[in-house]
């Protein structure tokens, strides 16, 4: 692709947790199509500093679409527009000459902002925490091999496995919920021998803590599964329903 | 390991109380809807009637309407509960959002159907189970019923309600399965046959009433 | 300074048994009276972590990202490798130790390999244990493939995501830790220097990237599991936050870096695609097996792939090693990569690629077979270049992925620092002059889990140690002086914005210091990167301010060091006059021109003491033995 866009962006500044934010206004020439969304933010960057303003803060990592750091909300959309994509791997040519754009934070209450578009996620940390792991020491395992796990469990157990943890579910959800990302391991877990042992624990912990960090609460309207990067499908949510009314009643 | 959470408080402990309401208040709506559709009856309101004075008479009905007015006070409850909640959890709303890409508008405006649907029971209980238990005019239900949907602004309202119950029951009906943990990629689409019967068909034998007796006047 | 390897006695398998049984153990009472730091929350850091409290030692864990889950281990695909010999086809300890010596060009350390063959067995049980999904077969076992080149199918996956799915299990153990208290986790902590007291390292200054503030974090010995460096080149496949500033900074206390010119370059990546670039990105080298590398044979021509005529076009793999063909090793296929781009034959808009086509393989087998087994690396292609690879020919070009050399260590991890023990790519131990494929997983995890919680025993349990508090002098003085560096960068308010100075040094490096080195070349990168460096610290601007989140000054913290490091690196390639490995110097080439090695000058392992910026450093020699392996030169004609 050859030729160069003019953007028109809207971006949320704030200068610290305890700052007012607002929107901030700035127009960036030069955006080739073939630039990934972040580096057009590199690029405006750039422009900040050698005008002496402070770079946008935003939280990115690995650039490939894996580590699940990078985190906006790009107009009105978590991680952008299309399906499947972190922002990471959202390039400029799927918007077009003169296009505005608004980048917002993911906006929930367990996600203080910490300033401009990053969010403190260490909410996840602390559900993961409470049981989102099998309880075995380092050594002693048995051989890999006396575990035997059908194929098709191991692929549904990979498929849940597959979060990258980003939290777009949390931002794409209406009621800031975080279900999917308790889903996805719940899940991983439930569907594998290694967690059999922990699994009524596991779930009713994990739960414990999310709502405890202030999470919605699922309305099973499934944005979260249409907006998530890796594509974890909701049925995830079902087995999570299941295994907390086994864990109740069973 | 070892928190514990309450099936009463929980987030999706309060989710199961919707769902296992919302199918108690869907079973109900079928057997409502089946007495109902005795109105059709060439009778005069006979067969109705009967029914209406089982329902109104019957020592056993009793502690069962309280079981029912508490399934509705709880579902209503508890879901104002959890919408307050997850308002809570985005204090700070998006500036731009685009939810309809995402999912659909049943499945977002749930509460503000429910909330116009408890407004449609609160003067439906009114108009007739109210008036006919605690101030008695004489008159049949069939009666009743028969002058109310002469009103043509009252079957307005009637129809309206139903729509909006239609709508919530477009997202509550299959979301309880899922909720309940039933909903998976086998039964999905069996579910969402089913669903059809609650979210459409009901709503639309209850419309016909109304309709029904504006016609006949 | 004498290099003591402290390589145990005895024949070659009994070592690292001997060695556990000699080593000194803390009581189980102790553990918890001892403290370690560990930097880092990789595959080594985690596993590290997570093993020590487990054991009971008190743990503290810094990283500078947001969760421990972010690591760049997380970015690894193919796999993890370990000689169960479950398919049955000849594998064994001794072949995966034989491979990576033979692998790494003799430029390892026998034991240190032997050991990590042993061990590695284990690691899949252990990732098995904590729920790791890894592929199975239909009767339930685990699935293995044959990667990299390797005779025997001993790679372990779960999809193309393995290295995620591992660090999501060491962080799963680090997390259970943290849950109970056993370790302390700090988030959003740069490491910016080593507390060494008594020439002991006793913990280290970091910045809180959230406040600005600086801490100090003290303990009984300090664990880097901090990455490897190829982020001096600017362009690489590594995250942008990879960085050596631990390691450097840890180095200019007083560790030895070992190797640093020993950097290995992927063949099968995106190429740049315009100054803005960031990063690059790998596609899975398992592409070589059935696509087939060009460039037109006219130089400069233009023309679209599809309309070069079958005999206009220079299948340059299959015409120079027709054995091996497309499957030659990384560094030949990103050498004759360089090579044809070099003589004019590159193609795209920067003529800095060359074609991967799959046109034979979609007619032989169909496009369903290829899409099937190559899906997701022909979306990503598509997703980042917006060309469909199917249709056109892909076009590929050589990137930095791993560094292989890194802070010297013995046989117990432990650097010429006292007490400062290096885990993962951050140390040079284990893969010679280059690294086999899934073997950096190997590596990480054995370190982490099955090493590290050995040799940290031994040595906490014969040393004795004063307590020391954040007024100690050493701690004061370290955290004085990380405050005035950041004042100085702070303060040199140019006009020149980080990224760009730091892309300059990468070009530098790339041209002079990549995939391949010269003598001419090298000296000429020896005057340009201390002239970058003075122009960094006149015309570096910096906006923002330093008590707070500011990413431009994280980003300058790191490019000082790179700045620093880039210079050793060179200097290790200019020493280094022999082609071993990912380092291929063109005065030492077979007339056939494939990398030559010099045995009788350059058998060992170079370590370098630092001795000030800009200040030639002082060269230590490990002399390295091959009792088991003999070395012989590598041939694919």
């Amino acid at each position: 692709m050859s030729g160069t866009m003019t953007i028109s962006l809207k971006v949320w500044r704030q200068r610290d947790s305890d700052s007012e934010g607002r929107f901030v206004d700035y127009v960036l020439s030069d955006v080739s199509p073939d630039m990934s969304f972040l580096e057009m933010l590199d690029l405006l960057n750039l422009e900040l500093v050698r005008k002496g303003d402070d770079a946008i803060a935003f939280d990115h990592d690995c650039r490939e679409g894996i580590c699940g750091t990078c985190s906006l909300y790009i107009n009105g959309r978590a991680h952008g527009p299309l399906k499947g994509v972190t922002a990471c791997q959202l390039h400029m040519r799927t918007f077009h000459d003169g296009e505005s754009i608004t980048v917002e934070p993911w906006r929930a209450k367990p996600f203080p902002i910490i300033k401009d578009l990053v969010v403190d996620r260490s909410a996840f940390d602390r559900i993961m925490a409470a049981g989102g792991f099998v309880s075995v020491h380092t050594g002693g395992a048995p051989d890999a091999n006396t575990i035997l796990i059908a194929k098709e469990t191991a692929e549904e157990a990979m498929d849940a496995a597959a979060c990258i943890g980003c939290g777009a579910c949390v931002a794409a959800c209406k009621n800031g919920s975080a279900m999917l990302f308790v889903a996805a391991k719940v899940s991983q877990l439930a569907l594998l021998p290694q967690g059999q042992a922990e699994r009524k624990a596991r779930v009713e912990a994990m739960l414990a803590q999310m709502d405890a960090e202030g999470f919605g609460a699922c309305s099973n309207t499934y944005a979260c599964e249409a907006e998530c990067p890796k594509q974890i499908s909701v049925s995830h949510i079902a087995r999570l329903n299941r295994e907390y009314l086994r864990a109740k009643l069973a | 390991m070892g928190k514990e959470t309450s099936l009463i408080t929980s987030s999706v402990g309060q989710k199961l109380l919707m769902a296992l309401s919302g199918f108690f208040l869907c079973s109900f709506l079928l057997l409502h809807l089946t007495i109902n559709l005795f109105l059709f009856g060439r009778d005069g309101g006979a067969t109705f009637d009967t029914y209406a004075e089982f329902m109104a008479t019957y020592p056993l009905i009793r502690p069962l309407e309280i079981v029912l007015f508490a399934g509705f006070l709880l579902h209503a409850f508890v879901g104002t509960v959890l919408w307050v909640a997850n308002r809570r959890a985005r204090p700070v709303r998006y500036a731009v959002t685009k939810p309809g890409e995402t999912s659909t508008l049943a499945s977002r405006v749930a509460f503000i159907t429910g909330a116009f649907v408890f407004v449609f029971l609160v003067v439906h209980v009114n108009t007739f189970f109210v008036t006919s238990r605690f101030f008695p005019t004489g008159a049949t239900m069939f009666h009743m019923v028969r002058d109310a949907f002469r009103n043509p602004w009252y079957d307005a309202f009637y129809i309206a309600a139903l729509g909006f119950l239609g709508y919530h029951l477009k997202h509550g009906f299959a979301s309880a399965f899922q909720t309940l943990g039933l909903r998976n990629t086998r039964y999905e689409n069996l579910i969402d046959a089913v669903s059809v019967i609650f979210w459409l068909l009901i709503p639309v034998c209850f419309a016909a009433i109304p309709l029904y007796f504006l016609w006949l006047s | 300074m004498i290099l003591d390897s402290k390589i145990p006695d005895g024949p070659i398998e009994k070592k690292w048994d001997n060695h556990r049984f000699h080593m000194k153990l803390v009581n189980p009472a102790n553990k918890r009276k001892y403290h370690v730091i560990v930097v880092g929350t990789g595959l080594a850091g985690a596993s590290a972590a997570a093993s020590l409290a487990e054991l009971g030692y008190q743990v503290t864990t810094l990283s500078y990202h947001e969760s421990p889950r972010r690591a760049h281990s997380i970015a690894a695909q193919g796999g993890i490798n370990a000689p169960k010999n479950y398919p049955n086809d000849g594998d064994s300890v001794f072949r995966l130790f034989y491979d990576t010596v033979k692998g790494g060009d003799y430029r390892s350390r026998e034991a240190n390999v032997y050991r990590l063959a042993q061990v590695s067995g284990a690691i899949i049980d252990q990732c098995v244990a904590q729920g790791v999904p890894f592929a199975r077969e239909y009767g339930g076992m685990l699935d293995n493939r044959s990667f990299g080149g390797a005779q025997v199918s001993r790679t372990f996956y779960a999809r193309g995501q393995t290295g995620q799915q591992l660090l999501l299990g060491a962080y799963s153990a680090l997390i259970r830790q943290m849950g109970t208290g056993a370790v302390r986790f700090f988030e959003r902590r740069e490491m910016l220097d080593l507390v060494v007291v008594e020439g002991r390292a006793r913990g280290v200054v970091a910045r809180n990237l959230t406040t600005g503030t600086l801490e100090s974090f003290l303990g009984d010995a300090v664990l880097l599991a901090t990455g490897g460096y190829s982020n001096a080149f600017f362009l690489s496949t590594n995250a942008m936050m990879c960085n050596a500033t631990a390691t450097w900074r840890a180095h200019k206390r007083g560790a030895l870096f070992a190797n640093p010119c020993f950097t290995q370059i992927h063949p099968t990546c995106i190429p740049v695609s315009s100054g803005h670039q960031s990063k690059l990105t790998l596609m899975s080298e398992s592409l070589r097996n059935d696509g087939r590398i060009w460039v037109p044979k006219k130089k400069g021509d233009d023309r679209a792939p599809n309309s070069i005529p079958e005999d206009e076009r220079d299948y340059y793999l299959e015409r120079l090693y027709p054995s091996f063909g497309n499957l030659v090793p990384r560094d030949v296929a990103s050498r004759r990569a360089k090579e044809m781009c070099d003589k004019g034959h590159g193609v795209g808009s920067t003529r800095l690629a060359v074609y991967l086509d799959f046109a034979d393989t979609i007619e032989r087998h169909g496009k369903a077979w290829v899409e099937e087994k190559y899906g997701n690396l022909f979306d990503m292609y598509k997703q980042i270049t917006g060309e469909d690879g199917y249709g056109t020919p892909m076009r590929i070009y050589p990137a930095v992925h791993y560094t292989m050399g890194g802070l010297w260590v013995d046989y117990n991890l432990m650097s010429t620092i006292p007490g400062l023990f290096v885990l993962g790519e951050a140390n040079f131990s284990d893969h010679g002059a280059n690294r086999l494929g899934a073997s950096a997983l190997m590596q990480g995890l054995a370190d982490g889990y099955f090493i590290i919680p050995y040799t940290i025993g031994d040595y906490l349990a014969s040393t004795s140690f004063p307590k020391i508090e954040e007024s100690h002098p050493a701690v004061q003085k370290a955290e004085a002086g990380i405050a005035a560096l950041t004042q100085k960068l702070m303060d040199v308010q140019g006009s020149t914005p980080v990224d760009v100075l730091h892309k300059e040094l990468g070009k530098i490096l790339w041209e002079h210091c990549g995939m391949t080195r010269n003598k001419a070349g090298l000296e000429e990168a020896l005057k340009l990167i201390p002239a970058l460096r003075e122009r960094f610290w006149k015309d570096v601007k910096i906006t923002g301010t330093p008590d707070g989140f500011n990413q431009e000054l994280e980003k300058a913290h790191r490019v000082v060091d790179f700045l620093e490091l880039g210079e050793l690196m060179v200097r290790d390639a200019l020493h280094r006059n022999e082609s071993c490995g990912g380092h291929f110097r063109e005065e030492s080439q077979t007339p056939e021109g494939e990398a030559k090695r010099n045995d009788a000058k350059f058998s060992y392992v170079a370590a370098w003491e630092y001795a000030g910026t800009g200040a030639k450093p002082k060269l230590h020699k490990e002399p390295l033995a091959f009792e088991y392996v003999k070395p012989s030169q590598r041939s694919y004609k």
